[in-house]
């Protein structure tokens, strides 16, 4: 048994290295951090199991198709009446259910713990992701600016995001780090992304919002503790301060360029703030929230 | 090039026109199709009207795929390509793959149970104008105002008026609620149809299997629908009337739609795909000329599918953020319908296990199905996950893993019914050769169009976009899958040529039988008379046909006394009614509210005067049903 555990997991590695091999990216299969990590390990241990099931109704198919043909030579295993078996219903009734036992564990385990810091010994830094309608706005509460259609963070270091969107909703999605979250107008949701070191990666808006929505992409530059110190220095120096009529400017739908702001009205962390206070008073995302930092992240797990 | 599939639309209709005219068909359109209560007869309009939108959403397809051939293609712009993709997925789902199992539950049900018609004629022909004028309201937005653009989901608050000002949305909320209220009465019917007007002896675990999946999709649609129904009246409230159901600045809740949507849009899916199963059951027990494996389990797991399949909805938003626990509970629920479906799965299986397995059309569909429709299952247990889908939602896995399960499933089985059905329906059988063509290729191009995107959602590529950026590497498996797509786009148009090849040298159906068939809609002739059938035939056991042909029972059931037979009497109310509704509804997507309260009085009006009417039907004659029958060669 062990032996066909092993080589079906090859023959999903081998899949996955295939793609690889033809010199593609595949963020999804190629993790840049424990978030993702969790997440590739959940997929490749589905797709495991998925390929013995795969193999035995393809192979059973096969033979079966093939020796009960009505043009076979010998027809007198031919039986009419043959309706049905009870101890076989019962194996394929069992199978399916340890199947699904075998994925519904560690599932369950990986789902309720990605709510989580996935590095708790670790403090996490804190972002607000703010969607609109076809950019991607930044906010870097603990430094104060913000940065549109770039996400700066540190690398080897959690990463709270605390999103919200403006008009329709949207997703956030970086393959590379981690599964995607939803942003939704006047509601908070949050997630822990983590990149383990630096690099650049792709980070996309996953949920149809409307006519630029193939444009709304955006790079995420992970980099070292102090090199992101830095990039934070040189905004707060060299870009223009944000007011709060060039946000409902930012806002107006279209594209924009790559830019970065030295400050930014503190309205908005104070809407944001009173958003996450709402929903942790009884809205939808209670359980998915970390209750514990709610406020200016004073304490992490 | 954008408006190839209205233009199309519109010159087949001016050429129908045409034809009718000259021929001086009119009067036999309207007496023979138009004003029809028969079963047999709607269903065939409903099929019709179902390959007409399976054309529309095709070349909807084709375009989307032409413009994902390559990157930073400009051969449609994004509002283009995003109405596009919004009308392929409404069609495909609501006005293709529905009326087709909609007309093929009609055309064979009735006389699978051994009954003269549905239980509710006249309301079956109210049903059916009311998703044809829903139909032809949605694909009148191409020509009229701007098609619907938010999405088949029409998620809120995008598709809110604030954020999405054109008419192009009431298209789409208006069009449905017209068709989801016709759906909603054809469930009735159909369940008080089986439940009602089952043949003596006929006992529930006698019914075939496409009568007992008919019966479980019914109580879905009864249940699921009314959903649907509300969730767009309130969006039509917010968008014609200023409500604020689900804006998102004014109080409302946008993600009560999403939840609302799915809590129909999941039942939904087994709408399309228990009949689906049912007829794979009937065609792989025919075709392999044996008794179905496990009768008893193949009910139970339908039972617990419509079941469980209220309790998933979830599993489309496991990104909302609702939390760990939650998405693990919906998860697991999701994933438990593998059970169910795999038992099913393998009963299929061991019914061809000492079989004798013909590889007609109809059934080399429904044995393709089995490996395609797997794949797809898989898939969809790994969406399941809830954990790993944060990383497949909303990207091409999950695209690849729809289509496979609607397409290897839904589709295979009207493309099985259809060529299974068809000389019960027209009195001759489908080109077996040309059907063969239309297989491979359509099957084919099928497995070169979905299985590259489930590796495009592992590069993450995400669905709706109307292009991509060069360097990604995604260019090779995007334009294998546009190869892909249209293969099976030339399969369809085999299928097209087919019907009309069979019909000029097609192979006559003289007998009734002509597959060797168990179920009773094989007992009368092809096409069915009127009345399907002189005498009721009586039931001792599951493939009551097969049944009667052991026992040698045929020909005394034929020789029976003959009666006169009662039989609704046609009516035009249905059409006037739903012409009315049009003009309301169509009045309402414009928020020409005067116009609108003038078309809902006149389809009161059609309410009144129906319940005020007297209608006792009326009687074929005994001597009329015997020079029927004689002229089939059935009695002497």
């Amino acid at each position: 048994m062990k032996r066909i555990k092993t080589s079906f997991k090859f023959i999903a590695l081998s899949v996955v290295f295939l793609l690889l091999l033809t010199g593609c990216d595949v963020p999804v299969l190629q993790p840049q951090g424990p978030v993702a990590e969790q997440q590739y390990h959940l997929i490749l241990w589905s797709l495991v199991l998925m390929f013995i099931v795969l193999a035995a109704v393809f192979i059973l198919f096969g033979v079966i198709v093939f020796k009960y043909r009505a043009n076979r030579k010998r027809t007198d295993n031919y039986d009419p009446d043959h309706e049905g078996s009870r101890k076989l219903e019962f194996l394929w009734t069992i199978i399916p259910i340890i199947i699904v036992i075998l994925l519904a564990v560690p599932m369950t385990i990986t789902t309720v713990r990605l709510d989580k810091n996935p590095s708790p010994e670790k403090k996490p830094y804190v972002v607000y992701v703010t969607s609109a309608q076809w950019k991607w706005i930044f906010n870097y509460p603990e430094e104060g600016v913000e940065s549109v259609n770039v996400l700066h963070i540190p690398s080897n270091r959690p990463i709270r995001f605390v999103m919200t969107s403006e008009g329709a909703m949207n997703s956030f999605w970086i393959p590379s780090l981690g599964g995607q979250k939803y942003t939704m107008n006047n509601m908070s949701t949050t997630l822990y992304l983590e990149a383990s070191h630096p690099g650049k990666y792709l980070g996309k808006a996953a949920n149809f919002n409307g006519k630029d929505f193939a444009h709304m992409t955006f790079n995420v530059m992970a980099q070292h503790q102090d090199a992101f110190n830095q990039w934070v220095k040189k905004v707060k120096a060299n870009s223009p301060a944000l007011t709060m009529s060039g946000y409902n400017k930012l806002l107006k739908p279209g594209l924009v360029d790559v830019t970065s702001y030295s400050s930014y009205p503190k309205e908005l962390n104070t809407r944001m703030e009173t958003m996450m206070s709402m929903d942790k008073g009884g809205g939808m995302d209670m359980s998915g929230m970390d209750m514990s930092g709610m406020k200016g992240d004073a304490s992490h797990e | 090039m954008i408006y190839m599939a209205d233009v199309s639309i519109v010159l087949v209709s001016i050429a129908i026109l045409v034809i009718l005219t000259y021929f001086k068909r009119w009067k036999w359109l309207w007496s023979e199709w138009l004003t029809t209560v028969d079963h047999k007869k709607i269903g065939i309009l409903y099929i019709l009207a179902a390959l007409a939108m399976l054309f529309r959403g095709g070349v909807d397809a084709l375009l989307m795929r032409t413009q994902l051939a390559a990157p930073n293609l400009h051969f449609l712009d994004p509002q283009h390509y995003n109405e596009i993709f919004t009308t392929h997925g409404t069609i495909m789902i609501l006005f293709m793959a529905m009326p087709f199992l909609i007309g093929l539950i009609n055309v064979a049900m009735p006389l699978q149970i051994g009954a003269r018609d549905v239980a509710f004629p006249y309301l079956n022909a109210i049903s059916f104008w009311l998703f044809a004028v829903g139909a032809m309201l949605f694909n009148l937005s191409f020509v009229i105002g701007g098609s619907p653009d938010a999405g088949w989901t029409s998620y809120t608050p995008l598709a809110e008026k604030s954020l999405d000002p054109g008419v192009g949305e009431n298209f789409y909320l208006i069009g449905l609620q017209l068709a989801g209220i016709g759906t909603l009465a054809s469930g009735v019917n159909f369940a008080v149809t089986i439940l009602k007007m089952r043949a003596p002896g006929m006992k529930l675990m006698r019914m075939p299997m496409f009568t007992w999946s008919t019966l479980i999709t019914s109580i879905i649609i009864v249940f699921a629908f009314p959903v649907l129904t509300v969730a767009l009246a309130m969006l039509t409230i917010d968008r014609v009337f200023g409500g604020h159901f689900f804006t998102a600045t004014a109080g409302g809740e946008p993600m009560m739609w999403v939840n609302l949507f799915w809590i129909w849009g999941h039942p939904e899916v087994y709408i399309v795909i228990l009949p689906a199963f049912g007829i794979f059951s009937d065609v792989i027990s025919t075709f392999s000329g044996k008794k179905l494996f496990g009768y008893g389990a193949m009910v139970y797991s339908m039972l617990a599918i419509s079941v469980l399949s209220f309790v998933v909805w979830v599993h489309h938003f496991f990104t909302m953020g609702n939390g760990g626990t939650i998405n693990s509970v919906f998860g697991i629920s999701t994933m438990a319908i593998s059970i169910p479906t795999g038992v099913k799965i393998f009963n299929w299986l061991f019914t061809m296990y000492r079989a004798k397995i013909r590889f007609t059309v109809a059934n080399l569909w429904s044995l393709a199905f089995i490996p395609n429709f797997v794949i797809g299952g898989v898939t969809g247990v790994m969406l399941a996950v809830a954990a790993a889908d944060y990383q497949y939602h909303n990207s091409y896995f999950l695209v690849a893993h729809f289509h496979n399960v609607l397409i290897a499933g839904t589709v295979f089985a009207c493309f099985a019914g259809l060529t299974y059905w068809y000389p019960k329906m027209f009195g001759h059988i489908l080109n077996e050769r040309l059907g063969k063509w239309t297989f491979w290729v359509f099957v084919i191009g099928f497995n070169v169009c979905f299985i590259p995107q489930y590796f495009l959602g592992f590069m993450g590529m995400t669905r709706r976009v109307y292009t991509y950026p060069a360097g990604l590497g995604w260019m090779p498996l995007n334009l294998i899958s546009t190869i892909g797509g249209f293969l099976m786009g030339i399969g369809f148009i085999i299928l097209v040529y087919n019907i009309y090849y069979s019909a000029r040298y097609g192979e006559r159906d003289t007998t009734g039988d002509p597959w060797n068939g168990r179920t009773l809609e094989w007992a009368t002739t092809s096409p069915a008379a009127e009345y399907n059938f002189a005498n009721v035939p009586e039931v001792e056991d599951i493939d009551a046909f097969h049944d009667m042909k052991q026992k040698n029972k045929v020909k005394e059931w034929l020789n029976k006394p003959i009666k006169d037979i009662h039989m609704p009497n046609n009516s035009g109310r249905p059409i006037i009614m739903a012409a009315l509704f049009f003009v309301a509804g169509f009045a309402l997507v414009f928020g020409w509210i005067w116009l609108a309260i003038a078309g809902l009085v006149g389809v009161f009006i059609t309410m009144l005067l129906r319940s005020f009417e007297i209608d006792n039907g009326h009687h074929i004659h005994k001597e009329d049903i015997e020079r029927t029958e004689r002229e089939a060669g059935r009695i002497s």
